[in-house]
């Protein structure tokens, strides 16, 4: 069957693999652009959010190229993205597709239950669990990859003499990752990505700003969505800590914070867990504050409700902590350079605060 | 001077009011309920709430300042769930009103903020009052009594409502007010206006919409007027229950309206910024579609809704089904 799932930062780079092992064929949607957006914009309600609409946009697309079938996540709510297969469904029948919308009912977080869920879904009748926990620890093993490397690459970026460097090392590395087929061949390429990046030409005497990106899952994770913002602050000399990773919950060299302590530091200003990933907003950045970071940015689709109801409660954090924290509400009218802009005024008032603005080189 | 509770005349207001009302009366505390909405109420909402909260949160807002020098308490219960359904709660402002208002206003008496969560048990509720009870120093025989008044007039209020009452009409008669069944006996049409109880019953946030359809000779069915019982049946429709308590209530009452073909024509109002409202709507709007038959018109109000555009809205809504109507 041609199968096809969400386009989210580098990850389709691993669900094609795990498809692909199963005996399906993966239809990996375009990279989301203007053209997913404005397929997604027509025909969703004008006030979904952003995802729901990128996501409609690459499903759209993906049917397009010949998908049958599309596996997706939906939480557990109480956020409409436990409604959205529900409703994309029901749009796509309204198009005359009957290509068919698979909803896994498992958090994000727990990696390890969703693909269990995709192998009763897509395995392939005679598949044993041997066979698909080997195919299954494959993929989970080159996504562990992707992460490494990415997480790298923002650490290196504001370092680079030459700017521009990491972001082609970086999409150089992904071309190679996806070739590796076998474990050994995976573990090998970690190697070569990592090495390809600590190569990059850099400065390290720079004084750098540093950032935590905090906010709703997919905005935070598909570059398209939030206009390559971990990128666009990197080139100008901040190294970037994003809060969220597929697998981070797996281990600690990423900085990765256990839910647990996220909502217990949250706890004194949020009594209930309202969806969505407010309450982690909130845990994050009191946390990047403790790390010693200059600020944070929240990044929240627009008419996001966790992120907004986070809001308010981040004021009173940047008043507790002295950390500044610059939410960005993301709709399809964001323009880039409105964003670039605010970042630049963000990331000027870091560095007076910081009062080293010589140290840094833009 | 006993003390006053001040509650708000807007969110789960509509659903909850009769109870809560009679519940503090019955235990010897004094109610006083926020005026109804006015420019000022919303100014002020507007105010005092993050910009990018919906319009009836600003409400929200607007209403908790007007009871500011009024009451020595604030009642702005956390609603979690009210009743067993277990995946269903409330929309995420709902879950963080206490915070917000907390955080984003200062100034005012202490906040009630109990939480009520009563998918936990049967007793829940009682329990709920009995904390609140004692929080008064009240003894345990007055609030029995005072939660059984309040059953009471919830269970009152409901009849009302199955009997084709709107809230507010039905918080009337309690009240010992008359109350004209303003619902037109001869109706040129009937409309299902669909919407969160506190978009629907505020006739400024919504520019009077109910008052104006019937004024065109038009009955009007709202989502508070299909029983409970059967609104829970309707469940069964769609592969899967929103997560949002007042959402549900108006898809169901949508998929009712639909399939029992009471109606000529489905308004559902929106709320501007409404993240719940965007799905539900979607999905009145493709039910409706793929059954054929009965149409559908949204609204979506903000606080800037003009009365001109709206009437024109409707009115073509209106003489479109009336033509409709004669052809057939
Ligand atoms: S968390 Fe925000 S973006 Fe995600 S479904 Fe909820 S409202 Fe939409
Ligand atoms: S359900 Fe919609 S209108 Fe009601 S509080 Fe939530 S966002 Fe606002």
């Amino acid at each position: 069957m041609k199968i096809t799932f969400p386009y989210m930062g580098t990850y389709h780079i691993a669900f094609k693999m795990l498809i692909e092992g199963l005996g399906h064929e993966a239809i990996v949607p375009p990279k989301p652009s203007k053209k997913t957006l404005t397929y997604g914009t027509q025909n969703s309600p004008e006030f979904a959010c952003l995802p729901f609409k990128i996501l409609l946009g690459s499903y759209l697309e993906a049917i397009e190229l010949g998908a049958e079938m599309v596996i997706t996540s939906g939480g557990a709510g109480p956020c409409r993205a436990g409604y959205y297969g529900v409703l994309h469904q029901k749009i796509l029948q309204d198009l005359g597709y009957d290509t068919k919308i698979v909803v896994m009912e498992s958090p994000f977080r727990n990696i390890f239950d969703f693909l269990g869920k995709i192998r009763s879904v897509i395995g392939p009748s005679g598949v044993s669990w041997w066979t698909f926990g080997k195919v299954f620890r494959k993929a989970w093993e080159k996504l562990k990859v992707l992460d490494d490397i990415e997480f790298l690459s923002h650490q290196i970026r504001p370092f680079e003499l030459k700017r521009g460097d990491t972001t082609n090392v970086f999409s150089k590395c992904l071309e190679i990752i996806d070739q590796a087929g076998t474990i050994p061949e995976i573990n090998e390429v970690r190697v070569i990505a990592k090495k390809m990046l600590n190569d990059i030409p850099v400065d390290r005497s720079r004084q750098v700003l540093k950032v935590g990106i905090v906010g709703e899952i997919y905005v935070v994770l598909e570059p398209f969505a939030n206009h390559d913002i971990e990128i666009t602050l990197g080139e100008m000399g901040v190294l970037t800590h994003r809060s969220i990773y597929l697998s981070d919950w797996t281990r600690e060299s990423t900085g990765y914070e256990s839910t647990q302590k996220v909502i217990e530091v949250a706890s004194p200003y949020i009594d209930e867990l309202f969806g969505g990933h407010g309450i982690y907003s909130v845990g994050h950045s009191i946390l990047y504050s403790k790390k010693g970071f200059d600020g944070v940015v929240q990044l929240a689709p627009f008419t996001c409700i966790p992120e907004i109801v986070a809001k308010p409660i981040l004021n009173k954090v940047t008043q507790d902590y002295n950390i500044p924290v610059l939410t960005v509400f993301l709709d399809e009218q964001t323009g880039k350079a409105g964003l670039q802009t605010r970042l630049e005024a963000f990331v000027d008032l870091l560095a007076q605060k910081r009062d080293k603005l010589e140290g840094i080189a833009i | 001077m006993p003390v006053k509770i001040g509650i708000p005349r807007a969110l789960a207001y509509y659903a909850y009011y009769p109870f809560w009302k009679e519940f503090f009366q019955k235990l010897g505390l004094e109610t006083v309920i926020s005026q109804v909405t006015t420019k000022q109420i919303l100014d002020d909402g507007v105010k005092e709430a993050v910009t990018d909260a919906c319009v009836p949160i600003k409400v929200f807002h607007g209403h908790v300042r007007d009871l500011k020098d009024k009451a020595d308490y604030i009642f702005v219960p956390r609603l979690v769930s009210i009743n067993k359904e277990k995946t269903v709660t409330f929309c995420p402002k709902f879950l963080g009103l206490p915070n917000m208002i907390k955080t984003s206003m200062t100034g005012l008496p202490p906040l009630i903020d109990i939480r009520v969560d009563l998918k936990k048990g049967k007793l829940e509720l009682f329990k709920i009052c009995y904390r609140l009870g004692r929080k008064f120093d009240v003894g345990l025989w007055t609030i029995v009594k005072a939660y059984s008044s309040g059953m009471k007039a919830q269970a009152k209020y409901q009849q009302l409502l199955n009997e084709q009452y709107s809230p507010i009409e039905a918080v009337n008669i309690l009240d010992g007010e008359d109350s004209l069944l303003a619902n037109s006996t001869d109706p040129k049409l009937k409309f299902a206006v669909l919407g969160f109880p506190y978009t629907i019953y505020d006739k400024f946030v919504n520019v009077d919409i109910i008052n104006k359809l019937r004024k065109l000779g038009i009955k009007v069915l709202t989502a508070e007027m299909v029983p409970p019982k059967i609104l829970l049946q309707q469940a069964k429709k769609v592969p899967k229950n929103l997560f949002w308590n007042f959402s549900n209530q108006v898809l169901r009452a949508a998929l009712y309206y639909l399939d029992n073909s009471k109606v000529d024509g489905i308004i559902h109002v929106t709320a501007f910024g409404c993240g719940p409202d965007a799905m539900v709507d979607k999905m009145i709007e493709l039910e409706a579609k793929q059954r054929g038959k009965i149409p559908f018109m949204s609204i979506t109000i903000d606080e800037h809704t003009g009365e001109a555009g709206l009437m024109t809205r409707i009115e073509a809504f209106v003489d479109m089904l009336a033509l409709r109507r004669e052809r057939s």
